[in-house]
């Protein structure tokens, strides 16, 4: 395989009606990669995810998706591509094990019964088996639809959203067993709006109104950014954040708990902003610039090109 | 490419997952056995009961003991409950055109002396034919009434009038519709309703449903191919349309005493073929639908022409053109006359041929018209 890549597009472009959706994106993950992907709702990511695996055709753009042309090999895309959607879509009225069963009949899995007693033994959910899915709570859900993704062994992972309403010891189980998986050779795109996921990730891309604004480790993320950030603590913070707002050099201030986050690129002009509004009791320091404050800023000036 | 052609083993995956959920879903699987037997029910016993005690005025221009002796026996025979006694005819014709009596009997002057000339005189029975069906059982029974009624009256010399043809005639007016439609016709295109409103719906619901629900989503990711998902999710409904058609010919046949003249497995072989129309619209409507509702609003929006317009409510021939038209595109429309000239005519193959292919063309259109579009994406 070429380059050892598992994705490798160029300029992905989606129309609905007059609107991009997607607006000439490129990307490359490696095989065995965790790739997060990151964006604001309705940023596109969900489209992109789904002309990767075959569902939509884009309007313009090229590439391969674990080898296969993405316009002409759709169907053997799909074979060796695991789909997660966003919303749980499997039949709620058939049992976990019936939901697998079809899933794996879908695929032709050899040794079917095999394979879905193994998933719902890796699953935990063997005594459980004839319980019907619509009765599972989010995490379980959840659980099953990973196990339904994973019943053909896919080489690529597709997961849209996957831990929306998930409680964090499910989401701390699940990005385990994604680990584990990258680890045993398969390839992760996932779609996420957690910033603590996005680090688990080995490599982000940021999607903003269809287009592709940043991309790398979250270190290269946040080196690229070039941004300064100041954390501020005492009192009356709110009032400050009001008088900060709009001053030259600050690009954004973000209340974090008992603490305000000051940030900007121009870090000659927010030293400046620091020592004009240092008073007594209140303290300002350099703080390292966080995937959030990174992202948020990407948003804004993304917003800002959009309008112009 | 494999994965472009026709796979058996993906077909059976969608069999056998719709088996299971039709199974679940006790709704739907309570309406497709109860869509049948409330509609027998409701139409065929509303229609083809026997009804008794229908009101009946009578006008007597000649009282004698033959005509005590008659009303006293039209009283005992169930059929008729004497409601009015009316002194004119033109009395007699209100009391039926106001719907208040169902029959008018006139026993006619000089009834007793003419009967005992042995000159056979004649009882007018007017019906309302409104309902004929209502009317035929009792018209039947005065029939055969008329010729034993007077027996014990006839006695000594007259006893000669008891021969046949018997000492009076009965004439029988069928009044607003001359034109009589049987139970016969009925319950045949029972069998085409029943199928049409079932078999419409249940597989408009069905792809409708995997879209609402999003696993459509899911299933468009996967490889399965439109035709595998079609076809796999049309087979157990064609079998659950055997089911209806075993309920429907069973009833016809042992409850409504329908004949049948013709070959049961021609009827069945053709049945396939109307089945397949059916669901071939229930696919398209289901492809053109948002949501589960609209699936069903498409459905009755169908249903509709299909009960008026098909020649099983009202009387083909009947409709303006324009309306014949739209019957003559309705595959229900050829069915019924199929189900009847094999069920009541004996029609063979050759017989029924006209009437097929309109009902073969309608699959071939509707079919291509779906599985364009289905959508193997989501564009």
């Amino acid at each position: 395989m070429k380059d050892n890549l598992a994705i490798d597009v160029r300029g992905i472009t989606k129309r609905f009606g007059g609107r991009t959706v997607v607006n000439d994106i490129a990307l490359q993950v490696r095989r065995g990669e965790i790739y997060g992907f990151l964006g604001p709702n309705g940023s596109g990511k969900t489209t992109f995810l789904r002309m990767l695996c075959g569902l939509l055709t884009p309007d313009a753009g090229s590439g391969t998706c674990l080898g296969f042309d993405l316009r002409t090999r759709a169907g053997e895309i799909k074979k060796h591509v695991g789909y997660m959607t966003q919303r749980f879509s499997f039949y709620e009225d058939l049992s976990i094990e019936e939901n697998l069963d079809f899933i794996a009949r879908i695929y032709g899995v050899a040794g079917r019964r095999e394979a879905v007693n193994q998933s719902l033994e890796a699953l935990g959910l063997a005594a459980r088996r004839r319980q019907l899915a619509g009765q599972l709570s989010g995490g379980w859900k959840q659980r099953l639809a990973l196990a339904a993704c994973m019943i053909h062994q896919p080489a690529l992972l597709l997961l849209d959203e996957p831990t929306a309403g998930v409680d964090p010891k499910a989401r701390r189980d699940f990005w385990e067993e994604i680990h584990r998986l990258a680890a045993e050779g398969l390839t992760v795109l996932i779609t996420t709006h957690y910033m603590d996921e996005a680090e688990r990730c080995h490599r982000l891309a940021y999607i903003a109104y269809g287009n592709l604004l940043t991309r790398g480790t979250a270190a290269e993320v946040v080196a690229a950014a070039g941004l300064t950030t100041w954390e501020v603590s005492g009192p009356g913070l709110w009032e400050l954040a009001e008088s900060l707002r709009g001053r030259p050099g600050v690009e954004q201030v973000v209340a974090f708990g008992n603490t305000l986050h000051v940030s900007g690129r121009d870090a000659a002009a927010l030293a400046a902003v620091a020592g004009e509004f240092s008073v007594a009791g209140r303290a300002w320091r350099r703080v390292e610039s966080g995937l959030e404050d990174v992202f948020i800023s990407l948003m804004e000036t993304a917003r800002d090109n959009w309008a112009a | 490419m494999t994965s472009h052609a026709f796979n058996l083993r993906r077909f059976w995956a969608v069999v056998v997952k719709e088996f299971i959920q039709m199974r679940r879903d006790r709704l739907t699987f309570g309406m497709m056995v109860g869509i049948p037997l409330l509609q027998l029910i409701l139409f065929g016993f509303a229609i083809n009961m026997n009804p008794k005690h229908l009101p009946t005025a009578v006008r007597v221009a000649d009282p004698s003991p033959f005509s005590r002796t008659l009303i006293w026996s039209l009283r005992n025979s169930d059929y008729f409950a004497i409601t009015e006694v009316v002194a004119t005819e033109a009395e007699l014709r209100e009391r039926l055109q106001q719907g208040r009596v169902q029959f008018g009997l006139t026993i006619p002057e000089d009834f007793a002396r003419r009967l005992l000339r042995g000159e056979r005189p004649a009882l007018l029975l007017e019906a309302d034919a409104t309902d004929p069906a209502a009317t035929s059982y009792a018209v039947a029974a005065l029939t055969t009434l008329a010729e034993t009624v007077f027996d014990r009256d006839l006695q000594g010399p007259h006893a000669t009038l008891r021969a046949k043809p018997g000492p009076v005639e009965v004439r029988i007016h069928r009044l607003y519709n001359p034109d009589i439609i049987t139970q016969y016709n009925v319950v045949p295109g029972l069998l085409g309703v029943v199928l049409t409103m079932t078999m419409v719906i249940i597989t408009a619901l069905a792809i409708t449903r995997e879209r609402e629900r999003g696993t459509m989503e899911n299933l468009l990711a996967t490889p399965v191919r439109p035709g595998e998902v079609m076809i796999g999710k049309l087979i157990p409904y064609i079998l659950v349309g055997y089911v209806q058609v075993t309920l429907i010919l069973l009833a016809a046949r042992f409850l409504f005493n329908v004949p049948m003249l013709g070959s049961v497995p021609l009827l069945l072989a053709v049945i396939l073929v109307f089945i397949a129309a059916n669901l071939a619209m229930g696919i398209t409507f289901s492809t053109l639908a948002h949501n589960q509702l609209q699936a069903v609003q498409m459905a009755f929006f169908y249903f509709l022409p299909n009960i008026l317009l098909s020649g099983f409510m009202f009387p083909f021939r009947g409709m303006p053109v324009w309306a014949q038209w739209i019957g003559e595109v309705l595959p229900l429309t050829h069915f019924i006359r199929i189900v009847r000239g094999i069920a009541l005519k004996g029609n063979g193959a050759s017989d029924i041929l006209p009437e097929l292919w309109p009902i073969g063309l309608f699959v071939v259109v509707m079919l291509s018209v779906a599985i364009n579009r289905y959508r193997q994406t989501l564009d």
